[in-house]
Protein backbone atom coordinates (compact mmCIF):
# COMPACT_ATOMS: atom_id res chain seq x y z
CA UNK A 1 0.00 0.00 0.00
CA UNK A 2 2.76 2.73 0.82
CA UNK A 3 4.54 1.15 -1.81
CA UNK A 4 2.94 3.87 -4.06
CA UNK A 5 2.94 6.44 -1.74
CA UNK A 6 4.46 9.82 -3.56
CA UNK A 7 7.31 10.72 -1.97
CA UNK A 8 7.44 14.18 -0.38
CA UNK A 9 8.96 17.36 -1.49
CA UNK A 10 9.23 15.54 -5.02
CA UNK A 11 12.54 17.15 -6.79
CA UNK A 12 13.36 17.14 -10.10
CA UNK A 13 15.71 15.33 -10.50
CA UNK A 14 19.07 17.45 -12.81
CA UNK A 15 19.07 16.26 -16.49
CA UNK A 16 22.54 14.48 -16.89
CA UNK A 17 24.51 16.58 -19.31
CA UNK A 18 26.94 14.09 -19.70
CA UNK A 19 26.05 12.81 -23.36
CA UNK A 20 25.99 16.29 -24.38
CA UNK A 21 29.65 16.03 -25.12
CA UNK A 22 28.69 12.94 -27.29
CA UNK A 23 26.15 14.35 -29.17
CA UNK A 24 28.24 17.24 -30.27
CA UNK A 25 31.00 15.53 -31.57
CA UNK A 26 28.40 13.61 -33.61
CA UNK A 27 26.96 16.99 -35.00
CA UNK A 28 30.89 18.08 -35.47
CA UNK A 29 31.81 15.11 -37.16
CA UNK A 30 29.09 15.50 -39.77
CA UNK A 31 30.16 19.17 -40.17
CA UNK A 32 33.56 18.27 -40.88
CA UNK A 33 32.83 15.59 -43.39
CA UNK A 34 30.31 17.89 -45.39
CA UNK A 35 32.24 20.97 -45.54
CA UNK A 36 34.05 21.86 -48.55
CA UNK A 37 36.50 24.71 -48.47
CA UNK A 38 36.57 26.39 -51.04
CA UNK A 39 39.35 25.89 -53.50
CA UNK A 40 39.42 28.80 -55.93
CA UNK A 41 39.10 32.67 -54.84
CA UNK A 42 36.72 34.41 -56.91
CA UNK A 43 38.02 37.44 -59.09
CA UNK A 44 35.02 37.89 -60.54
CA UNK A 45 31.48 39.15 -59.51
CA UNK A 46 29.36 36.34 -59.54
CA UNK A 47 25.59 36.62 -59.64
CA UNK A 48 24.42 33.77 -61.61
CA UNK A 49 21.60 33.91 -63.71
CA UNK A 50 18.18 31.91 -62.61
CA UNK A 51 16.74 28.81 -64.39
CA UNK A 52 14.25 26.04 -63.84
CA UNK A 53 15.37 23.39 -66.34
CA UNK A 54 18.08 22.35 -64.57
CA UNK A 55 20.35 18.75 -64.71
CA UNK A 56 22.97 18.32 -62.03
CA UNK A 57 26.82 18.89 -62.43
CA UNK A 58 28.59 15.83 -62.63
CA UNK A 59 31.82 17.55 -60.41
CA UNK A 60 34.74 14.66 -60.94
CA UNK A 61 34.74 15.71 -64.52
CA UNK A 62 34.05 19.25 -64.36
CA UNK A 63 36.73 22.07 -65.56
CA UNK A 64 34.92 25.57 -64.36
CA UNK A 65 35.20 28.56 -66.22
CA UNK A 66 34.43 32.00 -64.54
CA UNK A 67 33.65 35.11 -66.04
CA UNK A 68 31.96 38.40 -65.01
CA UNK A 69 33.20 41.71 -64.05
CA UNK A 70 35.75 41.56 -61.95
CA UNK A 71 34.85 42.05 -57.95
CA UNK A 72 34.38 45.62 -56.32
CA UNK A 73 37.93 45.14 -55.02
CA UNK A 74 39.69 44.38 -57.92
CA UNK A 75 37.89 47.07 -60.21
CA UNK A 76 40.15 49.89 -59.91
CA UNK A 77 43.15 47.84 -61.33
CA UNK A 78 41.09 45.82 -63.70
CA UNK A 79 38.67 48.04 -65.00
CA UNK A 80 34.46 46.62 -65.13
CA UNK A 81 35.12 45.10 -68.31
CA UNK A 82 33.99 41.26 -68.14
CA UNK A 83 37.17 39.10 -67.28
CA UNK A 84 37.42 35.11 -67.55
CA UNK A 85 38.74 33.43 -64.81
CA UNK A 86 40.08 29.76 -64.88
CA UNK A 87 42.08 28.27 -61.58
CA UNK A 88 42.78 31.05 -59.28
CA UNK A 89 43.64 33.48 -62.37
CA UNK A 90 42.50 35.98 -64.33
CA UNK A 91 43.38 34.80 -68.16
CA UNK A 92 42.98 36.41 -71.71
CA UNK A 93 41.21 34.53 -74.43
CA UNK A 94 44.40 33.87 -76.72
CA UNK A 95 45.87 31.59 -73.13
CA UNK A 96 42.15 30.19 -72.53
CA UNK A 97 43.48 26.88 -74.16
CA UNK A 98 46.72 26.86 -72.70
CA UNK A 99 44.62 27.07 -68.98
CA UNK A 100 42.06 24.50 -69.89
CA UNK A 101 44.24 21.87 -70.69
CA UNK A 102 46.06 22.43 -67.71
CA UNK A 103 43.16 22.14 -66.22
CA UNK A 104 42.02 19.05 -68.03
CA UNK A 105 45.11 17.39 -66.86
CA UNK A 106 44.21 18.37 -62.90
CA UNK A 107 41.34 15.58 -63.35
CA UNK A 108 41.19 11.84 -62.79
CA UNK A 109 42.59 10.02 -65.92
CA UNK A 110 39.76 8.21 -66.92
CA UNK A 111 37.62 10.89 -66.94
CA UNK A 112 39.29 12.89 -68.86
CA UNK A 113 37.98 11.88 -72.15
CA UNK A 114 34.49 13.29 -71.38
CA UNK A 115 34.99 16.17 -69.56
CA UNK A 116 32.13 18.64 -68.53
CA UNK A 117 32.91 22.32 -69.10
CA UNK A 118 31.07 24.51 -66.23
CA UNK A 119 30.34 28.08 -66.99
CA UNK A 120 29.68 30.15 -64.30
CA UNK A 121 28.95 33.71 -65.53
CA UNK A 122 27.84 36.46 -64.04
CA UNK A 123 24.45 37.68 -66.00
CA UNK A 124 25.46 40.83 -66.52
CA UNK A 125 27.94 40.17 -68.90
CA UNK A 126 27.73 40.35 -72.45
CA UNK A 127 27.46 37.22 -74.89
CA UNK A 128 29.65 38.22 -76.99
CA UNK A 129 32.25 36.97 -74.13
CA UNK A 130 30.48 33.34 -73.97
CA UNK A 131 30.61 33.02 -77.57
CA UNK A 132 34.48 33.77 -77.96
CA UNK A 133 34.94 31.10 -74.93
CA UNK A 134 32.38 28.98 -77.02
CA UNK A 135 34.41 28.92 -79.99
CA UNK A 136 37.82 28.09 -77.98
CA UNK A 137 35.89 24.99 -76.70
CA UNK A 138 35.26 23.76 -79.69
CA UNK A 139 38.45 24.40 -80.75
CA UNK A 140 39.63 22.25 -78.07
CA UNK A 141 37.22 19.67 -78.73
CA UNK A 142 35.57 20.17 -75.26
CA UNK A 143 31.89 19.95 -76.53
CA UNK A 144 29.86 19.40 -73.21
CA UNK A 145 29.13 22.65 -71.42
CA UNK A 146 26.92 23.55 -68.61
CA UNK A 147 25.70 26.52 -68.04
CA UNK A 148 25.59 27.02 -64.25
CA UNK A 149 22.57 28.67 -62.98
CA UNK A 150 20.89 29.20 -59.48
CA UNK A 151 16.91 27.98 -58.94
CA UNK A 152 14.49 30.22 -59.76
CA UNK A 153 13.06 31.07 -62.72
CA UNK A 154 13.95 34.88 -65.06
CA UNK A 155 10.16 34.96 -66.05
CA UNK A 156 9.32 35.61 -62.46
CA UNK A 157 10.97 38.46 -61.26
CA UNK B 1 58.11 2.46 -3.71
CA UNK B 2 54.01 3.47 -3.66
CA UNK B 3 53.05 4.99 -7.03
CA UNK B 4 50.40 7.69 -6.84
CA UNK B 5 47.34 7.71 -8.62
CA UNK B 6 47.39 10.08 -11.60
CA UNK B 7 44.48 12.45 -10.67
CA UNK B 8 41.72 12.59 -13.20
CA UNK B 9 41.58 15.00 -15.99
CA UNK B 10 39.05 17.08 -15.82
CA UNK B 11 36.67 17.25 -18.75
CA UNK B 12 33.88 19.04 -18.14
CA UNK B 13 35.06 21.42 -20.73
CA UNK B 14 35.36 18.89 -23.71
CA UNK B 15 31.86 20.07 -24.60
CA UNK B 16 32.61 23.64 -24.84
CA UNK B 17 35.74 23.17 -26.83
CA UNK B 18 33.58 20.99 -29.27
CA UNK B 19 31.32 23.59 -29.14
CA UNK B 20 33.35 26.17 -30.66
CA UNK B 21 35.00 23.95 -33.57
CA UNK B 22 31.37 22.71 -34.22
CA UNK B 23 30.33 26.61 -34.11
CA UNK B 24 33.53 27.42 -36.43
CA UNK B 25 32.27 24.14 -39.49
CA UNK B 26 28.97 25.88 -39.53
CA UNK B 27 29.99 29.08 -40.30
CA UNK B 28 32.11 28.19 -43.13
CA UNK B 29 30.22 25.10 -44.39
CA UNK B 30 28.92 25.58 -48.00
CA UNK B 31 27.30 22.97 -49.13
CA UNK B 32 27.80 23.44 -52.83
CA UNK B 33 25.06 22.05 -55.29
CA UNK B 34 26.00 23.38 -58.93
CA UNK B 35 23.06 22.63 -61.17
CA UNK B 36 22.69 24.22 -64.96
CA UNK B 37 21.26 24.16 -68.38
CA UNK B 38 23.24 21.30 -70.27
CA UNK B 39 24.21 21.96 -73.71
CA UNK B 40 26.40 20.11 -76.70
CA UNK B 41 28.09 22.10 -78.87
CA UNK B 42 28.23 21.55 -82.42
CA UNK B 43 31.75 20.16 -83.31
CA UNK B 44 33.88 22.42 -85.75
CA UNK B 45 33.83 21.99 -89.15
CA UNK B 46 36.36 22.06 -91.46
CA UNK B 47 35.00 22.49 -94.95
CA UNK B 48 31.75 24.29 -94.77
CA UNK B 49 29.43 22.15 -96.16
CA UNK B 50 26.88 23.24 -98.85
CA UNK B 51 23.58 25.21 -97.25
CA UNK B 52 21.13 23.00 -96.12
CA UNK B 53 17.47 24.41 -96.94
CA UNK B 54 15.24 24.26 -94.44
CA UNK B 55 11.86 25.63 -95.06
CA UNK B 56 10.82 29.14 -94.10
CA UNK B 57 8.22 27.30 -92.40
CA UNK B 58 10.32 24.78 -90.36
CA UNK B 59 12.11 27.62 -89.20
CA UNK B 60 11.44 29.15 -85.93
CA UNK B 61 13.81 32.40 -85.47
CA UNK B 62 14.51 34.26 -82.19
CA UNK B 63 16.12 37.45 -82.14
CA UNK B 64 17.53 38.87 -79.49
CA UNK B 65 19.16 42.54 -79.34
CA UNK B 66 21.25 44.25 -77.21
CA UNK B 67 18.77 46.59 -75.58
CA UNK B 68 17.41 42.88 -74.03
CA UNK B 69 14.36 42.84 -76.29
CA UNK B 70 12.63 39.57 -77.84
CA UNK B 71 12.01 39.31 -81.73
CA UNK B 72 10.50 36.22 -82.24
CA UNK B 73 9.19 35.54 -86.25
CA UNK B 74 9.62 39.21 -86.45
CA UNK B 75 7.51 40.13 -83.85
CA UNK B 76 8.20 41.77 -80.82
CA UNK B 77 7.21 39.41 -77.78
CA UNK B 78 7.59 39.20 -74.40
CA UNK B 79 9.89 36.62 -72.59
CA UNK B 80 7.10 34.57 -70.61
CA UNK B 81 5.13 34.05 -73.60
CA UNK B 82 8.38 32.77 -75.41
CA UNK B 83 7.67 29.47 -74.05
CA UNK B 84 3.69 29.25 -74.98
CA UNK B 85 5.43 29.94 -78.67
CA UNK B 86 7.80 27.50 -78.96
CA UNK B 87 5.22 24.90 -77.77
CA UNK B 88 2.91 25.79 -80.22
CA UNK B 89 5.25 25.58 -83.20
CA UNK B 90 7.22 22.24 -82.32
CA UNK B 91 3.86 20.65 -81.96
CA UNK B 92 1.92 22.36 -84.79
CA UNK B 93 2.11 19.25 -86.76
CA UNK B 94 1.45 21.05 -89.94
CA UNK B 95 2.24 17.85 -92.35
CA UNK B 96 -1.36 16.81 -94.01
CA UNK B 97 -2.45 13.01 -92.89
CA UNK B 98 -0.91 10.87 -94.86
CA UNK B 99 2.35 12.38 -96.34
CA UNK B 100 5.40 10.59 -95.15
CA UNK B 101 5.93 13.36 -92.38
CA UNK B 102 2.25 13.01 -91.09
CA UNK B 103 2.97 13.71 -87.20
CA UNK B 104 0.51 11.78 -85.54
CA UNK B 105 1.33 12.44 -82.12
CA UNK B 106 1.32 16.22 -82.51
CA UNK B 107 -1.54 18.13 -80.82
CA UNK B 108 -0.85 21.28 -82.15
CA UNK B 109 -3.23 23.47 -84.54
CA UNK B 110 -1.58 22.33 -88.15
CA UNK B 111 -1.42 25.52 -89.18
CA UNK B 112 0.14 24.71 -93.16
CA UNK B 113 2.86 27.73 -92.09
CA UNK B 114 4.33 26.02 -89.31
CA UNK B 115 6.23 23.27 -88.94
CA UNK B 116 5.45 20.34 -90.62
CA UNK B 117 6.59 17.70 -87.42
CA UNK B 118 9.25 18.06 -84.36
CA UNK B 119 11.73 16.09 -86.16
CA UNK B 120 11.71 19.26 -88.69
CA UNK B 121 11.32 22.12 -86.80
CA UNK B 122 14.66 23.99 -85.91
CA UNK B 123 14.56 26.86 -83.50
CA UNK B 124 17.41 29.02 -84.23
CA UNK B 125 18.86 31.88 -81.63
CA UNK B 126 20.40 35.12 -82.90
CA UNK B 127 22.30 37.06 -80.32
CA UNK B 128 23.89 39.92 -80.28
CA UNK B 129 27.36 40.50 -78.87
CA UNK B 130 25.96 43.35 -75.94
CA UNK B 131 23.13 40.60 -75.46
CA UNK B 132 22.97 40.52 -71.17
CA UNK B 133 24.02 36.78 -70.44
CA UNK B 134 21.23 36.56 -68.04
CA UNK B 135 18.65 37.26 -71.07
CA UNK B 136 20.61 34.49 -72.99
CA UNK B 137 19.80 32.33 -70.67
CA UNK B 138 16.34 32.81 -70.06
CA UNK B 139 16.01 32.45 -73.58
CA UNK B 140 17.55 29.09 -73.67
CA UNK B 141 15.89 28.27 -70.45
CA UNK B 142 12.25 28.98 -72.04
CA UNK B 143 13.11 27.07 -75.05
CA UNK B 144 14.12 23.99 -73.46
CA UNK B 145 11.08 24.11 -71.25
CA UNK B 146 9.15 24.10 -74.22
CA UNK B 147 11.05 20.86 -75.32
CA UNK B 148 10.68 19.43 -71.59
CA UNK B 149 6.86 20.16 -71.58
CA UNK B 150 6.63 17.99 -74.74
CA UNK B 151 8.78 15.10 -73.71
CA UNK B 152 6.87 14.86 -70.47
CA UNK B 153 3.31 14.62 -72.02
CA UNK B 154 4.40 12.25 -74.58
CA UNK B 155 6.17 10.30 -72.23
CA UNK B 156 3.24 10.46 -69.74
CA UNK B 157 1.03 9.20 -72.42
CA UNK B 158 3.19 6.04 -73.62
CA UNK B 159 4.91 5.21 -70.46
CA UNK B 160 3.35 6.66 -67.49
CA UNK B 161 5.75 8.68 -66.01
CA UNK B 162 7.56 11.72 -66.48
CA UNK B 163 10.45 12.06 -69.05
CA UNK B 164 12.38 15.02 -66.86
CA UNK B 165 11.96 12.91 -63.30
CA UNK B 166 13.04 10.17 -65.09
CA UNK B 167 16.17 11.10 -66.63
CA UNK B 168 16.64 12.71 -63.38
CA UNK B 169 16.84 9.53 -61.40
CA UNK B 170 18.58 7.87 -64.12
CA UNK B 171 21.09 10.60 -63.94
CA UNK B 172 21.81 9.36 -60.28
CA UNK B 173 22.02 6.20 -60.57
CA UNK B 174 18.83 4.90 -59.38
CA UNK B 175 18.36 2.05 -61.86
CA UNK B 176 20.69 -1.05 -62.11
CA UNK B 177 20.54 -3.80 -64.46
CA UNK B 178 17.96 -4.68 -67.40
CA UNK B 179 15.58 -1.93 -65.72
CA UNK B 180 18.14 0.72 -66.78
CA UNK B 181 18.80 0.13 -70.34
CA UNK B 182 14.60 -0.88 -70.35
CA UNK B 183 14.18 2.96 -69.37
CA UNK B 184 17.34 4.29 -70.99
CA UNK B 185 15.69 2.74 -74.35
CA UNK B 186 12.61 4.13 -73.66
CA UNK B 187 14.33 7.88 -73.11
CA UNK B 188 15.83 7.76 -76.79
CA UNK B 189 12.46 6.84 -78.34
CA UNK B 190 11.26 9.70 -76.29
CA UNK B 191 14.01 11.96 -77.55
CA UNK B 192 14.06 10.96 -81.03
CA UNK B 193 9.91 11.68 -81.06
CA UNK B 194 10.62 15.40 -79.63
CA UNK B 195 14.45 16.03 -80.90
CA UNK B 196 16.04 18.95 -79.26
CA UNK B 197 16.70 21.44 -82.47
CA UNK B 198 18.12 24.36 -80.88
CA UNK B 199 20.86 26.32 -83.39
CA UNK B 200 22.46 29.29 -82.53
CA UNK B 201 24.10 32.05 -85.24
CA UNK B 202 27.59 33.39 -84.40
CA UNK B 203 26.26 36.60 -82.73
CA UNK B 204 26.36 39.39 -84.72
CA UNK B 205 28.43 42.47 -84.58
CA UNK B 206 27.77 44.87 -81.99
CA UNK B 207 25.80 47.64 -83.46
CA UNK B 208 24.99 46.08 -86.54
Amino acid sequence: MSKFKKKKGGEIPAISTASLPDIVFMLLFFFMVVTVLRDTNLLVQQELPKGDQVEKLQKDRSVFIYAGKPSQRYQKQYGTEGKIQIGDKYTSLDALPAALTEAREKLREELRGSVNVALKVDKETNTGLISDIKQELRELQMYKVIYITSPGNQVDN
Amino acid sequence: MGRRSTPEVNAGSMADIAFLLLIFFLVTTTIEKDKGIARQLPPKQEDIPEDVIIKQKNLFVVNVNRNDQLLVEEELMEIKDLRQAAIDFIDNGGAPSGSPEHCNYCKGKRLPDSSDNPDKAVISVQNDRLTSYGMYIAVQNELVAAYNFLRNRESQRLYGWSFTEMKKSLDEGEFKGPKKDDIQEKIKVIQGMIPLKLSEAEPKKAGS
